[in-house]
């Protein structure tokens, strides 16, 4: 003979079993709705933010060392520093492909920042004597049609994991300076940084203390174009 | 008495007049080598005066090289096939290199001998301290197909005495592109493929030589793909014995007139 109480306890358990079970149940068609919901409400298509235009880029191939010129055509927002960025995550892009001509890891976000600024005068000779990008304060009154310097912020990822070579490093440099002249006329100059500071050399080779020149003259005795 | 009082008159006269002409000899003497030394000193001025020789354009009468092979110590450089290091791959070819040369009459002088860290200045010191007639750096890479030969991005400008230190090889780009096409005709000649370009490394940047910067990657197949890998002898038997024989070229067209 069962007692009395056992057969209460029996009960109450099972009924909290059952209540259980329900509520599970209940939980689990709420998040299933919510899911349901979620993929509903996700973009289908990337958000545009600014009217696509045509943009050249420079794309290195490491097969015969040259520099191709490819057109996209892509979003680019009006700031120029950030669309500078922009092209500039697009060529990563197409760098971190699979089936890229210059394999190099990183994609869009190895471009941390682009800073547009007043191109110094003599910015060859400077460039070789190592000194800072900095601009002085004179030549922060220069018309805005002026050149411009580019500084360039990259990813230390992207410089830890690029491929060590001098070929591969100098095709990496050189897209980047032809990709922003082909987009940004007026940059005429470019220098680097690896997260924010000055390094030597992008992965053991390309110097990256310099200023590089974009811009066709023909450079001055004893500087690098 | 006459005579006697006048031979003891003459004897100091004689004597004072001894000591003038031996002073007076003994001071031209010393003009004399005022005047040597004066003459020397102004032959000396006149030699530091003259301006710097141009770019080597007369037969040397000696002909050194210099290897220089990249990175070494804790900079490893690059990750090539099969576990193998840059520095290593590098102190391999320097080596090689260095005993084809010898054995052809070239002398060598050499960055590194063994897995040390060597600064990109030290490198310059050692290339432009040997007066080489052609330097070359040494490296190598995974990217790319056949031998790349890489000379300064620097515009080409006038020899001068005292160069900017980062700009130094300014005055040699002219030589440092002859010295390239003629390793292009001796690889090519050999059968491999090669890409020609400028690029700007600290350590040729300074350098005061005819310099080529020499990256082997591995050799191209048939399908223009890697056929042949870096760490194939056979491969780098060959491009040591090309660049042998493109440096004994360049002697040959360094010694004509």
């Amino acid at each position: 003979m069962i007692p009395r109480h056992q057969k209460f306890l029996f009960g109450i358990l099972l009924l909290a079993s059952v209540g259980m079970g329900v509520l599970l149940w209940q939980l689990r068609e709420r998040a299933h709705q919510r899911m349901i919901a979620g993929q509903d409400s996700a973009p289908t298509s990337a958000p545009e933010v600014a009217q696509a235009e045509e943009a050249t880029l420079m794309v290195a191939n490491d097969s015969d060392g040259s520099l191709r010129t490819q057109s996209f055509s892509l979003p680019l927002p009006a700031d120029p520093g950030s669309r500078a960025r922009a092209v500039l995550a697009k060529l990563m892009d197409l760098y971190a492909a699979p089936d890229s001509t210059h394999p190099v890891p990183g994609g869009g976000g190895s471009v941390l920042q682009v800073f547009l600024l007043p191109a110094p005068v003599s910015g060859g000779s400077a460039s070789a004597s190592g000194q800072s990008a900095a601009t002085p304060a004179s030549e922060q009154s220069q018309p805005p049609t002026g050149p411009q310097l580019a500084v360039v912020n990259l990813a230390g990822n992207f410089a830890a994991n690029h491929p060590s070579g001098i070929a591969t490093e100098t095709l990496t440099v050189l897209s980047i300076c032809g990709t922003l002249h082909a987009n940004l006329p007026r940059v005429t100059q470019v220098r680097f940084l690896v997260d924010g500071k000055e390094r030597d050399t992008l992965a053991g080779h390309a110097d990256l203390t310099r200023t590089y020149l974009t811009n066709d003259d023909v450079p001055q005795e004893g500087v690098h174009p | 008495m006459d005579s006697g009082s006048s031979s003891v008159r003459l004897d100091p006269y004689t004597f004072k007049t001894r000591c003038i002409i031996a002073s007076c000899k003994r001071a031209l003497r010393g003009l004399r080598l005022v005047w040597a030394f004066a003459a020397l000193a102004a032959a000396c001025q006149l030699a530091v005066a003259q301006p710097a020789p141009a770019a080597p354009s007369a037969p040397p009468a000696r002909f050194f090289v210099v290897l220089d092979a990249a990175h070494g110590g804790s900079d490893a450089g690059g990750h090539l096939g099969g576990n193998q290091l840059e520095k290593s791959f590098t102190l391999a070819l320097s080596v090689r290199l260095r005993s084809l040369l010898g054995a052809r009459g070239i002398q060598v002088v050499t960055t590194r001998d063994a897995d040390v860290a060597v600064e990109p200045n030290r490198r310059a010191e050692i290339a432009n301290h040997a007066q080489a007639q052609a330097c070359l750096s040494l490296h190598a890479t995974e990217s790319g197909l056949g031998v790349h030969l890489f000379t300064s991005s620097l515009a080409p400008a006038t020899t001068v005495r005292f160069a900017a230190w980062k700009t130094a090889q300014a005055g040699w780009v002219t030589r440092s592109l002859a010295l390239a096409g003629v390793m292009n005709s001796a690889l090519e000649h050999a059968g491999m493929r090669v890409t020609l370009g400028r690029t700007s490394l600290p350590a040729i940047d300074s350098m005061t030589c005819p310099v080529v910067a020499v990256e082997i990657a591995p050799e191209m197949g048939p399908d223009k793909k890697a056929a042949v890998g870096l760490d194939d002898p056979d491969y780098q038997a060959r491009v040591a014995t090309a660049l042998a024989a493109a440096l004994v070229e360049w002697r040959a067209e360094a010694r004509q007139p």
